[in-house]
């Protein structure tokens, strides 16, 4: 261009009326405006409300409780040896549940992923333990795991996994399994859908390419799906991970948290001090020390995500 | 229909800026095709035009009516968009109508339009499928027609025909043009594909790096372009250059060569750029060259020589039998030659191009 | 070939242990009471009887609790459905500031503890009369299920070209109405998908359908099939009858939509 476009003194930006400016300003949050107000009355009140319970002395059948203690619950919490002991068994209910759930999840994937005869029928089926309320789930599954009335000690007697036919969920050893079985049997379709979702957008030429490049499954395997899937598993495992942790219902339903406290989780440990013996105050100490190991758990996973994710730039 | 005015229009995302000090008037009726490659900011312009993206600075008129603050429903222009955006879940009439039912048109009017529409266009048998069960080129008269219902002040075409394979790009681009002319509607195309900006404008508007190049007819761009970029630009195949100085009214190329150059030219220039169209250049008499690669087209052969140490394109309707390897002679007609200086201006006069 | 007779055999087992236990379920419910203990691990009874079905159904109160768990299920799965919608909707199409702040929000809800917000809720809950009511239920359940069906949504609308909205502004519709005329009807296969995540979600929840209601007449169906466990005699015939029932609706909608999950997450859910 010529030169006195070049040094053109660029015109005053132009600046819409502000009604239209506060206008557009406004309208997406117009959108959210519903979803904001519910999750802020429901979730974020009543947890600012949850944090303060753990500062003060809340029993429900004591009415004289409700006096402001400071950081009284967090030293009890220190010295409770069923805490760190719950801390121990959530961390292993939960990376076990989650690495079987993905490790079985991504294996159903793959096999959802190849065209068949019957696939859509056998995804329908494959995907239903979804769909049964976990109540239901962790009763069943106690049913099973009973030698009077259940098949499975029996089955594992005859594998010679086991001496007797007896209930697994009463051996303080290997109790925690029940629980696990139960929760990778109802959590798989999860990870199975997202991760068969995102197989399913890896675009097919890239194979193509691949395999007359003269890669081997394995190895196009590793070279394509992995990378293309590390986000999507990155932020279900972290989701997952999250809800696993903070789940009880199975644990409640299956084992109550015995037998010796065995399966005593954080989050069923909660349950416990909350609603057999009423100590909110207690139990939402208890609760906020959870809270704060998963944000700094979840911070984690998301840097380190940023960090793969950056790296491939 | 309408005229358009955009006056010093800008576009900026944050710090980065997409188009800059952007000035044109259209004229009522006129079609105006925005030329260049992909990322120049032809279609952030026709967005803006449109109403899709906000104006950072200046103004854009329609009818002496600044749209600035309008929002794309009041600026009353229709678009054909590139992936053609028909409702899959209507069928072709009601995405033809939609526009006419959100303005409460009754019944009647309605159906009037949209047959018409569908008549001019040849939908008529097609105005109960959906679009999923149209082949591409009906998908493209769908969308055309359900701009053509509305009878805007002005119809903005955003690559229409990119999707479609060449012969029917070739049909529609015929079809659109005879369309404008029995409208006579005010009309801006963009397009990155130079042929089809030559068919279809009564003015290009060339645009590079987020500034217009140049504005003109066809024929102007073609024959006078204003700067290194519009020559090369448009034209296929694209126009011969060679870098050198003026000295004393001719032309020294790097490795010596010299060129005489018409009346009229600078006699002396440092660090300039001559060109000339493949289709001007004349085999006989002239300079030597070498053949590297020979392109039959049918209608005639597209010769890649290698001329004073550059690559040089030679059209030629001459079905001479050449092989690559062979030494030939071109002659550089003095009328033909285009002159460029170091900030890749034209300068001097226009030459005309042979007959 | 061998791959292919592997292929099969994996998917096979997989099948198997999906069905197996709600294969359990129901061998129990048709078993009749003498047999529960002495045919206790045998594959199907040697006798089957729909005793405990007509029993849960004429005797107790489980018509009632089905019917709790319905309502509830269904409305929240609406109203949670349309909130996530329109939320999806401003996550997908609209850049503004504070979105990212927006979607981190949503994503540390999903890190709240729930039983430390079980007594603050009831708390909240008490004045305003929305302890032991269905409604209580429904906003709790609506506020726990948006964020994640928020990110749902704005996966399914990420896969609806951009191209569509804006030319349907062009043809003179305003953002909302080019939402709900042309983005909301391409998106249905996403909204069923929603509905159907959010009313299993709903129909299995326990704990604060434990918390919040107290009464029999309130009831759902978690609340209602655990009551049996507490009572001196369970009759496990009954319980699993029940159990059955309570299965039927959940897996229902979820066979109708789970093909749609799987569509909608592939243009871009699961993304982050």
């Amino acid at each position: 261009m010529s030169d006195s476009v070049l040094h053109h003194v660029a015109p005053d930006r132009y600046r819409r009326p502000l009604r239209q400016r506060v206008a557009s300003v406004i309208e997406p949050w117009l959108y959210c405006a519903p979803v904001l107000v519910i999750i802020v009355a429901v979730m974020f009140v009543p947890l600012v409300l949850g944090v303060s319970y753990a500062f003060r002395d809340i029993q429900l059948l004591n009415p004289f409780s409700g006096g402001f203690v400071g950081l009284d619950h967090f030293r009890a919490l220190g010295q409770d040896d069923a805490f760190f002991r719950a801390l121990r068994n959530t961390l292993w209910w939960t990376g076990a549940s989650v690495f079987l759930q993905l490790g079985f999840g991504l294996i159903l994937a793959l096999l959802l992923n190849v065209p068949f005869a019957g696939r859509g029928l056998a995804q329908a089926l494959v995907f239903l333990p979804w769909a049964v309320p976990t109540f239901l789930a962790g009763l069943n599954w106690a049913w099973l795991f009973n030698p009077v009335i259940g098949p499975l000690p029996h089955w594992m007697t005859a594998l010679g996994l086991m001496d007797e036919p007896s209930n697994i969920l009463a051996d303080p050893s290997i109790a925690m399994w029940g629980p696990i079985i139960a929760a990778v049997w109802w959590g798989i379709p999860f990870f199975a859908i997202t991760l068969l979702a995102a197989l399913q957008s890896i675009p097919k030429d890239l194979y193509e390419a691949a395999s007359i490049d003269g890669a081997s499954p394995w190895q196009q395997f590793r070279s394509i799906t992995l990378p293309f899937l590390a986000p999507v598993i990155a932020i279900t495992v972290l989701l997952r991970t999250v809800w696993v942790a903070n789940f009880a219902d199975l644990i409640i339903v299956m084992t109550n948290g015995g037998p010796a406290d065995r399966t005593q989780t954080v989050a069923s440990y909660i349950f416990t001090q909350a609603f057999k013996r009423l100590d909110f105050g207690y139990a939402s100490a208890v609760a906020l020390v959870l809270l704060a190991l998963l944000l700094a758990y979840s911070m984690v996973i998301l840097v380190l995500r940023q960090r793969l994710s950056d790296r491939d730039k | 229909m309408a005229t358009m005015e955009i006056r010093s229009a800008r576009k900026t995302y944050g710090t980065l800026c997409v188009l800059e000090d952007i000035n044109l008037s259209i004229g009522d009726g006129e079609f105006i095709v925005l030329v260049g490659p992909s990322g120049c900011g032809k279609s952030t312009l026709l967005r803006m035009i449109a109403g899709l993206e906000e104006i950072s600075a200046g103004e854009i008129r329609i009818e002496d009516r600044v749209v600035n603050d309008l929002p794309p429903k009041a600026r009353d222009i229709a678009m054909v968009f590139q992936s053609y955006a028909l409702y899959p879940h209507m069928n072709v009439a009601d995405n033809m109508s939609y526009s006419l039912r959100l303005r409460k048109a009754d019944k009647p009017t309605i159906a009037d339009k949209v047959r018409d529409a569908s008549a001019k266009l040849g939908l008529g048998a097609l105005l109960e499928r959906k679009p999923k069960a149209l082949s591409g080129g009906q998908r493209q008269r769908v969308a055309m027609g359900r701009a053509i219902v509305r009878q805007p002040k002005a119809f903005l075409f955003d690559e229409p025909l990119s999707n479609l394979d060449a012969r029917l790009r070739e049909q529609m681009r015929a079809e659109i043009r005879k369309l404008h002319r029995a409208l006579g509607a005010t009309s801006i195309y963009v397009t990155h594909d130079q042929v089809e900006a030559m068919t279809l404008a009564d003015r290009i508007v060339a645009m590079h790096g987020g500034h217009i190049q140049q504005v003109g007819t066809p024929l102007e761009l073609y024959d006078r372009p204003a700067n290194l970029f519009v020559a090369g630009f448009i034209g296929s195949p694209g126009m011969n250059f060679v870098e050198g100085a003026v000295e004393l009214g001719t032309f020294v190329m790097r490795d010596g060569t010299r060129l005489p150059l018409p009346e009229g030219m600078p006699e002396t220039l440092g660090g300039a750029t001559l060109g000339i169209r493949p289709e001007h250049v004349t085999l006989g008499e002239g300079l030597a060259a070498e053949v590297e690669l020979v392109e039959p087209t049918g209608h005639g052969i597209i010769l890649h020589l290698r001329l004073a140490g550059a690559v040089f394109r030679v059209l030629t309707t001459d079905r001479r039998w050449l092989t690559p390897g062979d030494q030939v002679q071109v002659g550089l007609p003095a009328g033909a030659l285009h002159l460029f200086d170091e900030s890749e201006q034209r300068v001097a006069p226009a030459p005309h191009p042979q007959q | 070939m061998l791959k292919t007779i592997a292929h099969r055999v994996a998917i096979l087992c997989f099948i198997a242990f999906s069905l197996f236990p709600l294969f359990w379920l129901l061998k129990v419910s048709v078993t009749p009471n003498d047999l529960l203990y002495s045919e206790g691990v045998r594959l199907w009874p040697s006798r089957v009887t729909l005793d405990h079905f007509s029993f849960v159904l004429a005797n107790s109160e489980f018509p009632r609790f089905f019917g709790n768990s319905l309502i509830v299920s269904g409305t929240t799965a609406v109203c949670t459905t349309i909130l996530a919608a329109l939320m999806g909707y401003a996550l997908s199409r609209f850049r503004f500031r504070g979105k990212l702040w927006l979607a981190g929000l949503l994503l540390v809800t999903q890190m709240f503890p729930l039983v430390m917000l079980v007594a603050p809720i009831f708390k909240i809950l008490a004045p305003l009369g929305l302890t032991n009511s269905l409604a209580g239920l429904i906003v709790v359940y609506t506020a726990f299920n948006v964020p994640f069906a928020s990110f749902l949504m704005q996966g399914f609308f990420d896969g609806i070209p951009p191209d569509l909205e804006e030319a349907a502004m062009i043809d003179g519709a305003d953002r909302f109405t080019a939402f709900r005329q042309i983005i909301l009807p391409l998106g249905l296969p996403g909204i069923a998908a929603t509905l159907g995540f959010v009313f299993t979600a709903a129909w299995s929840e326990m704990i604060f359908a434990l918390m919040l209601i107290s009464g029999n007449d309130k009831a759902t169906f978690p609340v209602g099939l655990l009551s049996f466990v507490s009572k001196f005699s369970v009759d496990y015939g009954q319980m699993m009858a029940a159990g059955v029932l309570a299965l039927i609706p959940a897996c229902l909608f979820f066979l109708m939509i789970q093909r749609y999950l799987v569509q909608g997450m592939t243009a871009g859910a699961v993304k982050g």
